[in-house]
């Protein structure tokens, strides 16, 4: 599925190798839980416009890696670079802005907020949001264009008959449907999916699935985690692998299929085991 | 047993200075509980400080107007004072520090350190005759039929719905705006929001210092008409007043709070009213006592309290659909 003149076609699967076009670059990444070393990544590159994959078995550190990446966690020592800008210190809120923006393992849907208003509080370039904004008024011609932005984002999601419906009334498919489109509504360059086929069935998984493609196809820049090594391998440009907080391997989804660091990771290395 | 009288006795005390007072207060906490999700269980302290601020400052030699803008200052930085080390973190240490700085302020104001601009317990008097120099109506007494105001209560009663209806719409015009749909969603999922790139702090702060002015402007309006701040009149009873009030009209309503203060006021007066008839008639025999009869009303409404959160916890003015909604 990968286009043939594939812009990492010719990066070797070492961690932490340079890739031609990052837009994320993070550089001796340390968070740690009292003892515990949650993510030690001394480096990493993820490369524009491309689907990324983090794998890893469960307490790798990729959530964490996430939270520390979007601002919601604070590393001990390191930094990280969206298309070139320091990201050291800025709030979460400002890293959202700059054009990354996440999702959550378990769904946070705004529940007492209607599905078109989940889109539309997370419209680009909202007027009307600040005090002055909104005492002052003169924001709903910029209201007008962002609530047709968010019902053409949200039809694409097959969520138009539910736009008036309360976010809480969704089932949990749905929910993901819909956190989806309100993270695009924030127009990112980068989108950061955690674990976004978890739970739901297989036929939404597959819908899921077409959307992540699609966004990379319009230029958006995927990182996801991922358990299932089926939606691994059928939509990943590159696969990054994760365990006790480091990056083990990375490369095309076969070449760390079948790396022995990885399958060691999931199914426990020869510790304990007799010697050869 | 007067039940016209009773009637009018309630339906004074729906329409009257304190039914304002509070619509007032439940208003400015309906922003920060009921849109924002803040739980501040300190609104008397802000309260306080208005009402402080203005006597204080006129008892100083300073004009009312000028109480006024103090008293309103002082509840923004209240709420700058308290945000700063409390916004960040979970909702429930809001509601721990905002309950302590109630008792704060009014074991501040009522100490001897600060008598000399407090008069501690004693509190100030008299510091709003240039509110009622104001009063255009004519001396006589205003109303329909037995229900009627004296021409002072009613101009403080006119200035006090008009205060309420203007802040209100004030109120509509923030909550029905973007701003308002983003304090929404911080309420349903604060880092939800923080991941569409909106400044919580920034957000619950403003909330948190409108709302805060607003109890402020309450506080001030119920002190301009009892011409008297004393401490021990800001118990932290007067924000689960306000809270009640919240509560029965719905949370995040833009109607609710003035309705639940209105309802809050006449069913007080009139539970007041039935059981002192019923005890003038003999109905309690000797079961009861005069003196009881405030406890058992407080307890009636804690009941009655306790059954409109079973079964209808979205209030009189809330959805039902939206209270189904479990939220996360």
């Amino acid at each position: 599925m990968v286009d043939d003149p594939h812009p990492l076609a010719p990066i070797a699967a070492t961690p932490g190798i340079a890739k031609p076009d990052p837009i994320l670059v993070a550089h001796h990444l340390r968070r740690s839980f009292g003892g515990i070393s949650a993510v030690d990544v001394s480096h990493l590159e993820i490369q524009r416009g491309t689907i990324t994959s983090l794998i890893g078995p469960n307490g790798a550190g990729k959530t964490t890696l996430f939270n520390v990446l979007t601002g919601f966690d604070r590393p001990q020592g390191g930094e990280w670079h969206l298309d070139g800008g320091p990201l050291v210190g800025i709030p979460s809120f400002r890293i959202a802005q700059r054009g990354m923006v996440r999702t959550f393992q378990l769904t946070r849907s705004l529940a007492r907020l209607t599905v078109l208003e989940n889109a539309m509080v997370a419209a680009a370039r909202p007027r009307g949001e600040t005090l002055r904004g909104a005492l002052l008024g003169g924001w709903r011609g910029v209201e007008t264009a962002n609530e047709a932005r968010a019902r053409e984002t949200l039809a694409q999601f097959g969520l138009e008959r539910m736009m008036a419906d309360y976010a809480g009334s969704l089932s949990g498919g749905q929910r993901k449907l819909l956190e989806l489109a309100r993270a695009l509504m924030v127009e990112p360059a980068l989108v950061m999916l955690d674990e976004p086929t978890a739970g739901v069935n297989p036929v939404l998984t597959q819908t899921l699935l077409a959307h992540i493609t699609r966004l990379r196809d319009d230029g958006v820049t995927v990182v996801f985690i991922e358990h299932d090594m089926d939606v691994v391998q059928e939509i990943s440009d590159w696969v990054i692998c994760m365990d006790r907080g480091r990056v083990i391997a990375e490369g095309p989804p076969l070449v760390v299929a079948g790396n022995r660091d990885v399958i060691d990771a999931y199914l426990g290395s020869q510790h304990g085991e007799i010697p050869e | 047993m007067d039940p016209v009288g009773i009637l009018v006795e309630a339906g004074r005390a729906a329409i009257g200075v304190p039914a304002a007072a509070y619509a007032l207060s439940a208003v400015g906490l309906n922003l920060q509980f009921g849109y924002t999700g803040l739980l501040n269980f300190g609104h008397v302290g802000f309260m306080l400080v208005g009402a402080y601020g203005m006597a204080i400052t006129v008892d100083q030699g300073g004009p009312l107007w000028l109480g006024f803008i103090v008293g309103l200052a002082l509840a923004v930085l209240l709420g700058i004072l308290i945000g700063i080390p409390t916004l960040r973190l979970r909702a429930d240490y809001l509601a721990i520090v905002t309950i302590a700085m109630g008792e704060i302020l009014r074991l501040l104001v009522r100490s001897r350190f600060a008598a000399p601009l407090t008069k501690g317990v004693f509190g100030i008097q008299r510091f709003a005759d240039d509110f009622f120099e104001l009063n255009p109506l004519p001396v006589g007494r205003y109303g329909v039929g037995t229900l009627r105001f004296d021409h002072r209560t009613m101009w403080v009663v006119i200035v006090g719905w008009v205060l309420v209806v203007v802040v209100t719409l004030l109120v509509r015009r923030l909550v029905r705006s973007p701003w308002g749909r983003v304090v929404r969603a911080i309420r349903e999922d604060e880092d939800a929001a923080r991941s569409l790139g909106k400044n919580v702090f920034a957000y619950k702060m403003q909330s948190l210092m409108i709302g805060g002015s607003i109890g402020a402007l309450a506080g001030m309006y119920l002190a301009i008409d009892q011409q008297n701040v004393t401490p021990d009149a800001y118990v932290p009873l007067l924000t689960f007043y306000a809270f009640t009030i919240v509560i029965m009209g719905g949370p995040g309503t833009l109607w609710g709070p003035v309705v639940g203060s209105i309802l809050f006021w006449f069913l007080f007066e009139i539970l007041d009213g039935l059981m002192t008839g019923a005890m003038a008639e003999g109905w309690f025999g000797t079961l009861l006592e005069s003196t009881d009869i405030g406890p058992i009303r407080f307890a009636l409404f804690g009941i009655g309290l306790m059954w409109l959160m079973a079964y209808r916890p979205q209030g009189l003015f809330g959805s039902r659909e939206e209270s189904l909604i479990d939220g996360r």
